[in-house]
């Protein structure tokens, strides 16, 4: 057994005639926070979905816990304890808060996180519990969405963009929360826009541009230089 | 007197009317899935029912307890064997599919059971009836309808009240994320499906009860139900009912007036509702 916990090896990924990503290699490692930066566009997004299975991957592009799960089905992939914050919430619209809640936990893997303690790290997610999940505020939409990912006790949690289109003071209510949520010895990858957000609290970094890995590298010693020039390409 | 009985008369038939609704409805509901086979099946439950009857000489209503679960089983083996497959971003393959399986339906029952009507026997029930007032109610409408009420109840209890319900409103909201929480979507269709044919099984042996069928049947009560859907509001569980009782009264006040309008009367109602109200009377998805 390595201590690469997600390993992907030359994953491509397309949508119809586009190909969005290009031989992406990466890992992570057991208990690592990774961050994955770039350009809108740069296919951030698109690697999550391969990683959750909801995209189509080519056989031993991607291992976790060394197993090979890129034929996997995305609900058999969540199965193995692997959970996803998409972009944009996305929360079940007809569902109230707590089903949102519950349905996340509906696998019943075990670990720390119930009802309870989701709800003792966003105490306002109690109040609203029964509220449909759209009658809420933005900030409070991403704190189900988190608490549906943790509800499913994972060992690997990918958030995308978990800031965007919120308020700075509510993003840092937001992420405040989130050294709680990775303390517990899972590995989590995230996405974002807000570089130094990313960086502070990620002990590694990659940047993608344009479907490919163009920097990699530790987030305290990365330079400002070499992010923009990763970033931009220029 | 004549009036108000053709309006009990017809808001009874409307229980009929809210079953065969109900699975078409739900089936939508779970996957955009348009099942033009919808009649055909429930013609095919009265088969069903028909030959379990005839071997066993049971009564039609105490058969359902074996055509509910053949027709789930088959719903399901249905969903999973065929109908996964023609599902995706394109609306079309479902219908041209599901326009397969009606013709198919229909001429295997034409070779098992030949064109002559049918009529499932259920003895005194037909004719029995209780006073009210100065009305005489049949048993068999009254007792229709109560089932219509009884099991959209159920589906409403299911559908808001359980795990079941959560997994099938998760993946009617957003597929992928309800893969993500490691639902199989291609299962919990398989069972929106049995609970359609579960329904529609009861819909048939209550329609083959009251009227006599033959294999070309199915096209007008997938209308019927269709109609139902349609003026109750598409994703509502109740409004089914009430779509399937203004069907139902439109109906008998319309034969009330004279009788060749019957059915006439009822498709003016529904295209008075879809002109009035395009989402129907009570919509509830944001589909
Ligand atoms: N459903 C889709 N169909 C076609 N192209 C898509 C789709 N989703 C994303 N893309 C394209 O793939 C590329 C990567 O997108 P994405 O992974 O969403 O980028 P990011 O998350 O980094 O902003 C973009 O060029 C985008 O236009
Ligand atoms: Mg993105």
């Amino acid at each position: 057994m390595s201590d690469e916990f997600v390993t992907i090896t030359n994953l491509d990924a397309h949508y119809g005639d586009f190909q969005a990503l290009y031989g992406v290699d990466m890992h992570i490692d057991r208990g690592e926070v990774v961050a994955v930066i770039g350009a809108n566009g740069a296919g951030k997004s698109t690697l999550l979905r391969s990683i959750s299975g909801l995209m189509p991957n080519g056989s031993g592009q991607i291992k976790f816990k060394d197993a090979d799960i890129s034929g996997l089905r995305a609900d058999e992939i969540a199965h193995l304890g692997l959970a996803l914050v998409p972009e944009g919430r996305q929360l079940f619209p007809s569902l109230s808060v707590e089903e949102n809640l519950i349905i996340g936990g509906r696998l019943q893997r075990p670990g720390p996180w119930n009802l309870e303690s989701v709800y003792a790290l966003f105490p306002i997610l109690a109040e609203r519990r029964n509220s449909p999940s759209t009658a809420l505020s933005g900030g409070q939409q991403q704190m189900v969405a988190i608490g549906r990912a943790l509800m499913a006790n994972p060992d690997l949690i990918m958030f995308d963009e978990i800031s965007l289109g919120l308020a700075p003071i509510v993003i840092g209510e937001i992420y405040s929360a989130i050294p709680d949520v990775i303390g517990q010895g899972v590995s989590a990858i995230i996405v974002e826009q807000d570089i130094s957000k990313a960086l502070s609290i990620s002990s590694r970094v990659y940047c993608l541009q344009e479907g490919r890995v163009a920097l990699e590298g530790n987030s305290d010693t990365i330079t400002r230089e070499a992010i923009s020039q990763a970033y931009f390409g220029v | 007197m004549d009036w108000v009985n053709a309006i009990i008369q017809g808001t009874l038939l409307g229980g009929l009317y809210a079953l065969f609704a109900a699975g078409l409805s739900l089936i939508f509901g779970v996957m955009r899935l348009v099942n033009i086979a919808h009649g055909d099946l429930i013609v095919f439950s009265a088969y069903v029912c028909l030959t379990i009857t005839t071997s066993l000489g049971i009564h039609p209503l105490v058969a359902l307890v074996l055509v509910v679960p053949i027709m789930a089983a088959i719903g399901y083996g249905l969903q999973r064997g065929l109908l996964n497959k023609t599902l995706g971003t394109d609306i079309l393959p479902p219908l041209l599919i599901t326009f397969g399986l009606s013709v198919i339906i229909q001429n295997t029952l034409l070779q098992v059971y030949t064109a002559d009507p049918q009529k499932l026997s259920a003895g005194d029930l037909e004719i029995a009836s209780i006073k009210v007032g100065s009305l005489a109610v049949g048993m068999l409408p009254l007792l229709t309808f109560a089932i219509a009420v009884a099991v959209i109840a159920s589906l409403q209890y299911m559908f808001y009240k359980t795990a079941l319900g959560r997994a099938l409103r998760a993946v009617s909201d957003n597929q992928e994320i309800a893969q993500l929480m490691g639902l199989d979507k291609r299962h919990i269709f398989g069972i929106a499906m049995a609970l359609a044919l579960a329904v529609t099984a009861v819909a048939g042996v209550l329609l083959g009860i009251r009227t006599s069928f033959d294999p070309s049947v199915g096209g007008g009560r997938l209308i019927f139900g269709f109609e139902a859907v349609i003026i109750g509001g598409l994703g509502n569980i109740w409004g089914t009912l009430a779509g399937g009782v203004i069907l139902g009264v439109a109906q008998t006040i319309g034969a009330k007036i004279d009788p060749g309008w019957q059915i006439l009367a009822g498709h003016i109602a529904f295209l008075v509702v879809l002109a009035v109200r395009p989402n129907g009377l009570f919509p509830r998805m944001s589909a």
